[in-house]
């Protein structure tokens, strides 16, 4: 009868349900292949890394299995990586936040326009850096939950909005300069020599894997992410779970954009904001690896390395600069394909019904 | 009747289909005459939408023949097929697309069919809805998008747009002997305020004196009573019986579609709670909202009540009001923990007041179909797992296995994922989920919906064990059957106000039914056609 689907529908939130829930769903089916199909459909990604390596090693030995590449690769991702932590924290709730580049741009400005032609000591720059960036992101969650906009809508325009302040409080100029403490604290000593912002996002990585695995906001993030009507009928605060999670991540955006700017001690208006696209590619690929459907906090690491391996190994065989677009954007598409492709044919025959 | 020379508009006959083992309909006959209103009638689960989705090419039947204008017609259809051979149907929501204009889904089924490679414009459009509509006596705006037409005329829209294509396959392919003209109106008046529902019959009368021959499905025996000629009814899948409809009183149409049992149902083992001494768990108080007008009832400590009535009575949105899922538009409810004003009410409060709200719809609104079952038992209860690392993952699991074990959900395996479980088993795992956070009251929607019928059994002793405790469950449903054998008290709504109360020993199967199709209708006072309801419809 169709007065229950009535009833039902009306049940729904007015905003529908998540967008990204559709991308990655169910986890791959255990049951055809077995233990095989089980570690192929988890750490398939890890194998492929592995041979990525060894593949780049044979070629070049010279210098791709170098002690200096490998921790220049684990240094110069360190921003991409903590990037990509921070976006899929509203992801696991089913929302995109398009924001989070131009986010970590401004804050990277906000620290070094108020260090440099302010004059403010360093901690009170990062400080408000970190309270803007947090800022936009909950501004973010109010905007689409009160009036239901989808976020992936609402952060576009909070992220060009982002872009427009950045270009206000510089001049459109790139500002350097900034208190050697910060470029200390960020590249300037090493372990095991690699460059300390590693362990920075290492250490956000195993937080991020807390919060998923041990806590009950991390349990709650995922029951939003997968049925917002469940969630809503199942007691939570579907709208208070959102934007936390879209504040989160503009918490993180924002001291990413801090460890941007300690990076070299600068802050330029512009180039920040092309590390949208791989840290949507991380977060996509790193779905596809360790708990495969779900986003998580180490796939996304691992798929972050992963992807940069492959790049700088290309480069390293005289592929030219553009190979990297080439490969985030194609990483990208294969790895949202391979969610959907892992989710079986009767999922999504189910789905179109 | 004099018709009976001409050979009739529909002739089915045997139509048998079975789903698994169940015999949805046994041998039954059905035969609709050119310029007849013929009503099809029947309880739920009755064997009424079976076949006309048989009619549809949706099912395949195991059995039968089916003539059209005295034209032997090869059984199964196709929707293709069913189309080319002069059947349409409109069903309850009617396929119209809320934010566009009358000329626009009048002009819907074109985009699909040939006429597309031509250029529409704008002015067409709405110059051939205008004159169509025209023609049928139906006047709106073609500019109008349907979000603004009331619920009649919505669906009048429908009807005319249906029949529209049938006049121009008439004209085109008359050589085609077997075209017949067969309109099925699938419960088109359900939600709609019934002063409005007169308009709407004139048009059907209308299009049976054009020739053709219309099939109305209804619950509602007034409407059966005033538009129809004769009236088939089916009971069980079978063929209750057909008779004009002149020829038969109220009462003799509810024996035909309820039936005579001798037997009454088995003596119940129901928790004898003794509604006047026991402590009131839920009292309910002037609940308005959806269909529902003003309904007030209370609940006893240890009672299972039950909420039924017809499709579109407005007792399957209570739960939904009463757990804030749905925003009511005024009421109160008094729990034991608190007293709750319906307006401002949502699930979070209505769970820490004590109450939970079990869906119908389990893979849509209740269950996390993509995530295991220690992680669907546990939502709820979140909190109580927490320590000073974390949530006590392990702790969790072990106590979900426990859980799982003592609600016999099979298998017990906390990591299983929900989606890979049958219906009973998911419906068990959710129970155990919602009865696991010790509510007050537990608020369900057809609990046993497309459970089997060992599952069933263990549900309804599930849910005495939890009233055995001093708590409540309020229960919505259309299977008579079930409430018959579940509940201590069932209410009967209609047109969204209560006008049965049945217990003890007038608590049968059939006495639901007999009260559902009783039930004076009430009176409209107020327009029911808010736009943004409606909207949800289509």
């Amino acid at each position: 009868m169709t007065t229950e689907t009535t009833v039902a529908d009306e049940v729904g939130e007015p905003a529908g349900e998540p967008t990204v829930a559709i991308v990655a769903g169910d986890p791959p089916r255990r049951t055809a292949s077995g233990w095989f199909g089980h570690i192929a459909g988890n750490y398939g990604l890890l194998i492929v890394w592995l041979l990525v390596i060894i593949a780049f090693g044979a070629a070049k030995p010279e210098s791709f299995l170098t002690h200096a590449n490998l921790a220049s690769i684990l240094g110069s991702q360190a921003v991409i990586a903590v990037l990509t932590l921070g976006v899929i924290i509203p992801m696991s709730t089913g929302d995109f936040d398009l924001s989070v580049a131009s986010n970590l741009t401004l804050s990277a400005m906000v620290v070094a326009v108020l260090n440099v032609n302010e004059g403010w000591p360093l901690w009170g720059a990062i400080a408000a850096a970190v309270g803007v960036g947090t800022m936009i992101g909950v501004v973010n969650g109010l905007v689409a939950t009160w009036l239901g906009i989808d976020p992936f809508i609402v952060t576009l325009g909070t992220g060009t909005v982002a872009n427009g302040l950045t270009l206000w409080i510089s001049g459109s100029n790139t500002i350097a300069g900034v208190s050697d403490g910060l470029v200390n604290a960020v590249v300037g000593s090493r372990w095991l020599g690699v460059p300390v912002e590693f362990y920075y996002a290492l250490g956000l990585c195993i937080v991020v894997w807390w919060v998923f695995e041990y806590t009950r906001t991390g349990r709650l993030f995922l029951v939003v992410g997968q049925s917002r009507t469940v969630a809503r009928l199942s007691g939570i605060r579907v709208a208070r779970t959102r934007i936390i999670a879209l504040g989160a991540a503009g918490f993180i955006a924002a001291w990413a954009g801090v460890l941007y700017t300690g990076n070299s001690g600068a802050a330029d208006p512009s180039s920040g904001t092309q590390l949208l696209l791989p840290s949507f590619a991380g977060a996509f690929l790193g779905a596809t690896v360790i708990k495969a459907g779900r986003f998580n906090a180490w796939g996304s690491l691992i798929a972050v390395y992963f992807l940069v391996t492959g790049i700088s190994g290309l480069q390293l065989l005289g592929v030219p600069n553009y190979v990297q677009d080439l490969f985030y954007g194609g990483a990208l598409i294969i790895a949202v394909g391979l969610s959907r492709l892992s989710r079986g044919r009767a999922a999504r025959e189910e789905e179109e019904r | 009747m004099d018709s009976d020379a001409m050979p009739a508009a529909l002739d089915a006959a045997g139509i048998v289909k079975t789903f698994g083992t169940h015999r949805a309909l046994d041998r039954v006959s059905l035969t609709v005459r050119a310029g007849e209103v013929h009503g099809l009638l029947g309880e739920n689960g009755s064997g009424k939408s079976t076949i006309i989705k048989i009619l549809s090419g949706f099912h395949r039947p195991d059995a039968g023949e089916l003539r059209l204008a005295g034209v032997a017609v090869p059984l199964p259809l196709t929707p293709e097929r069913s189309t080319a051979l002069g059947l349409r149907f409109v069903h309850q929501d009617l396929g119209l697309i809320p934010a566009l204009t009358v000329a626009e889904n009048f002009a819907l089924p074109q985009l699909s069919a040939a006429a597309a490679r031509q250029m529409t414009s704008e002015r067409s459009m709405s110059r051939r809805a205008t004159d169509v509509l025209g023609r049928y006596d139906v006047h709106l705006d073609p500019r109008a998008t349907i979000r603004s037409l009331s619920g009649v005329e919505r669906a009048m829209l429908a009807i005319v747009r249906a029949i529209d294509g049938l006049d121009e396959a008439a004209n085109a392919t008359q050589q085609d002997a077997a075209l017949a003209r067969i309109l099925v109106l699938d419960e088109p008046t359900v939600f709609l305020p019934r002063r409005d529902v007169e308009r709407l019959f004139e048009l059907v009368r209308g299009l049976a004196q054009r020739g053709c021959g219309v099939l109305l499905v209804s619950h509602d025996l007034d409407e059966i009573a005033e538009v129809t000629d004769r009236i088939t009814v089916l009971r069980d899948g079978t063929l209750a019986g057909t008779a004009a409809t002149g020829s038969l009183s109220r009462a003799e149409m509810v024996e035909l579609i309820v039936g005579r049992q001798l037997t009454r149902t088995a003596p119940q083992s129901r928790s004898t709670a003794d509604a006047d001494g026991a402590a009131l768990a839920l009292r309910v108080e002037g609940l308005t909202g959806g269909q529902v007008r003003g309904v007030s009832f209370d609940v006893a400590a240890g009672e299972i009540v039950g909420l039924t009535g017809l499709a579109g009575a407005g007792f399957d949105e209570i739960p939904y009001l009463l757990y804030g899922a749905k925003r009511a538009t005024s009421g109160s409810v008094a729990l034991r923990r608190a007293p709750l004003v319906l307006h401002r009410l949502r699930p979070h409060r209505a769970l820490r007041a004590g109450m939970v709200l079990l869906p119908a719809d389990r893979r849509r609104t209740a269950g996390l179909l993509a995530l295991d079952l220690n992680d669907n038992v546990t939502v709820p209860r979140l909190a109580a797992f927490r320590a000073w690392f974390g949530l006590r993952r392990r702790a969790m699991r072990r106590d979900s296995r426990s859980l799982l074990q003592r609600f016999d959900v099979r298998p017990p395996d906390p990591s299983r994922l929900f989606s890979t479980l049958s219906g009973g088993n998911q419906q068990k795992a959710l129970l155990a989920k919602w009865l696991e956070v010790k509510p007050d009251v537990v608020l369900v929607d057809e609990p046993t919906q497309g459970v089997d019928v060992g599952a069933r059994a263990q549900i309804f002793d599930l849910f005495r064990e939890f009233t055995a405790q001093g708590r409540a469950v309020v229960c919505a449903s259309t299977d008579h059957e079930q409430l018959a054998l579940l509940t201590d008290r069932t209410l009967v709504l209609s047109r969204g106000r209560i006008v049965a109360e049945l217990s003890g020993e007038a608590l049968t199967k059939q006495r639901i039914a007999e009260a559902c199709f009783e039930s004076e209708p009430v009176t409209y006072d107020a327009p029911d056609y808010s736009p943004d309801r409606e909207g949800a419809e289509s």
